[in-house]
């Protein structure tokens, strides 16, 4: 990019974004080339990359076109999602209960998280560090044993939660199921969105607040008008991390309620369904097209989120250089 | 009455945080002080401490007899050691010739390796299974190894990219002069970046060590089971001995809880520092 070319990106206006892109000095030494350096240190990772992810997910969407067989079926496997019920149902269902699980770590799981960063970074409080520490402890447990913690602690045979006037079997009621296991997932994560705010709060100057509070600001006003504009970027890269990782919620249900995501499939959710529309459960046969279908749905679905988030969202909020 | 509010607003902070400790601890302490007692203490009072009268180890001799949670440790950790260490090595290459070299298509490439951040592989199962098949890997560590490697590389680039720019020019500028190639020059850059390889080392060994999916079906086999794997058909069978099963849930989560103990700080530190690229 030439001076004068750099001049007048600098004086487009473009919505108070240009901070962001402040043009690099051109250099001329950069653009000598240095090939053999360059594929060395590019080829492994791009091809490892290539091979075991993006490969697979092109492929799998290939195959969402073909029968079980390899004969070209047009939109065939998409139909019969749609249509026959066997599937159509299950998979709404459980697109519906992706969504409630996604709610909770929304309205839950992230309002608490930035809560607990708020509390640990108030300035002259000793021992932060110990809670911090010690609230992020269940996000480094492995999801299988959060999981079997809360089905003994829940059941009904222990009688723990009895004792504090729990006596439903929160995990065995088909209405009571999905809420259960949205909390002890938010329990878990919580940690996650708690140490990406708390990164951006104590990477905020303190004189930037102080010079409010100088100016007559409350601590609510401050919070309001100061932190939390600057935590909006965060809000979004959470809420967007939230969404695709609603998807990679198998684990716990499989842990918990096993592969057919009981009672009646209340605690189903797209997950589940992918891995026995894959391989099949009691007395289905699975059924790799299917399975891709099911797959390239949801791929889908997370496109649509990170558009929505994309254009939506990040175009519309203020980046700040601190 | 400036001065009060202060001192009130502190032990506010405190008990809020301390209500959550006790609730982010409290399940977990439940069940490691439960498997120290007997069957009989674990039903009449959960609540209480072990004592002298209730104590015992039944429930670790029954696991410790019949599982082989030391294979399952040593796969997982095998399989978190490797991966986390090809990610950040190949994602600081990959991230350095990004930062340092111009070429047509360098940001294309960039955006391609980045897309793999938004996209689940759990996507591309059905086709990652049929691979593995191919390459006659089903049933082997490498299987894991290399689909974690892939799900870790997009963010690892990205986060190692951002701290690759972070490398000043003079000192690249000033080995290149001194007659350094390009190979030397990178392994100048690498210790500068060390907060970025932490950062790329945490938020790739989570998911990997935590994971059920991959393991359950491309390597279900004894011999290759990893520990989230094994603990869950493990904990599957003993479904009515609580000594056992209370026993193996401790087993399965103290080493990582004394391991985040004693790394907490610098845990918390590479995940706060990649957090903000």
């Amino acid at each position: 990019m030439t001076d004068v070319e750099s001049a007048v990106t600098e004086r487009l206006p473009d919505g108070g974004s240009t901070a962001r892109q402040i043009p690099r000095p051109a250099s001329t030494s950069r653009r000598r080339r240095r090939w053999a350096p360059a594929l060395v240190f590019l080829t492994p990772a791009t091809v490892i990359y290539s091979v075991f992810m993006v490969y697979p997910l092109l492929d799998s969407l290939r195959r969402s076109f073909f029968d079980d067989n390899g004969n070209y079926a047009r939109l065939d496997n998409y139909r019969t999602l749609f249509t026959n019920p066997a599937f159509s149902e299950r998979f709404w269902d459980a697109l519906g209960h992706n969504l409630q699980f996604f709610a909770f770590h929304m309205l839950l799981q992230n309002p608490i998280g930035l809560l607990l960063a708020v509390l640990l970074t108030v300035q002259g409080v000793r021992g932060l560090n110990i809670y911090r520490t010690m609230v992020f402890l269940p996000t480094t447990l492995s999801v299988v044993i959060v999981g079997f913690i809360w089905r003994l602690i829940l059941s009904p045979i222990w009688g723990v939660t009895g004792t504090i006037g729990i006596d439903t079997p929160l995990l065995g009621e088909s209405h009571t199921v999905l809420p259960t296991l949205s909390l002890i997932s938010v329990w878990q994560w919580v940690g996650i969105p708690m140490i990406f705010f708390y990164a951006v709060l104590i990477a905020i100057p303190k004189d930037l607040i102080e010079a409010s509070r100088v100016d007559g600001a409350g601590s609510w006003q401050a919070f309001r008008h100061i932190t939390l504009p600057l935590l909006m970027p965060m809000l979004g890269i959470i809420s967007i991390l939230t969404y695709i990782g609603n998807f990679n919620a198998f684990d716990l249900i499989y842990a918990v309620k096993g592969i057919v995501a009981g009672p009646d499939f209340a605690s189903d959710i797209l997950g589940t369904f992918f891995y026995r529309v894959f391989f099949g459960a009691s007395g289905t046969t699975g059924s790799p097209a299917m399975g891709a279908t099911v797959a390239s749905v949801m791929f889908l679905i997370i496109l649509v989120g990170v558009l929505l988030y994309m254009f939506g969202w990040q175009r519309r909020i203020t980046t700040y250089e601190l | 009455m400036g001065r009060r509010r202060i001192h009130w607003g502190r032990w506010g902070v405190h008990a809020a945080l301390i209500f959550y400790t006790i609730l982010a601890l409290g399940p977990t302490l439940l069940i490691i002080l439960n498997s120290l007692k007997s069957r009989r203490a674990i039903f009449d009072d959960a609540f209480s401490l072990p004592s002298a009268e209730t104590f015992d180890l039944v429930g670790y001799e029954t696991v410790l007899s019949t599982s082989s949670f030391d294979i399952y440790f040593r796969n997982s950790l095998i399989v978190t050691v490797v991966s986390v260490l090809l990610v950040v090595f190949l994602a600081a290459m990959a991230g350095f010739a990004l930062v340092e070299y111009e070429f047509k298509g360098n940001t294309l490439l960039a955006l391609y390796l980045a897309i793999g951040i938004m996209i689940p592989i759990r996507l591309g199962t059905v086709s990652i299974l049929k691979l593995m098949v191919s390459l006659n890997l089903i049933n082997t560590l490498w299987a894991l190894i290399l689909v974690y490697t892939a799900m870790g590389l997009p963010l690892g680039v990205f986060l190692m990219s951002q701290f690759m720019r972070q490398v000043p020019k003079e000192l690249k500028s000033a080995a290149r002069v001194d007659g350094a190639n390009e190979y030397r020059v990178f392994r100048l850059a690498l210790p500068l970046v060390r907060p970025g390889m932490a950062a790329v080392a945490v938020f790739t060994m989570l998911p990997v060590w935590n994971d059920l999916w991959f393991p359950l079906i491309l390597a279900p086999s004894e011999g290759t089971k990893t520990v989230t794997l094994g603990a869950s058909a493990f904990l599957g069978q003993f479904e009515r001995n609580w000594n056992a099963l209370l026993a193996a849930l401790t087993l399965a989560m103290v080493p990582i809880i004394l391991l985040y103990i004693v790394f907490s700080r610098q845990f918390l530190r590479g995940l706060t520092e990649g957090a903000v690229k």
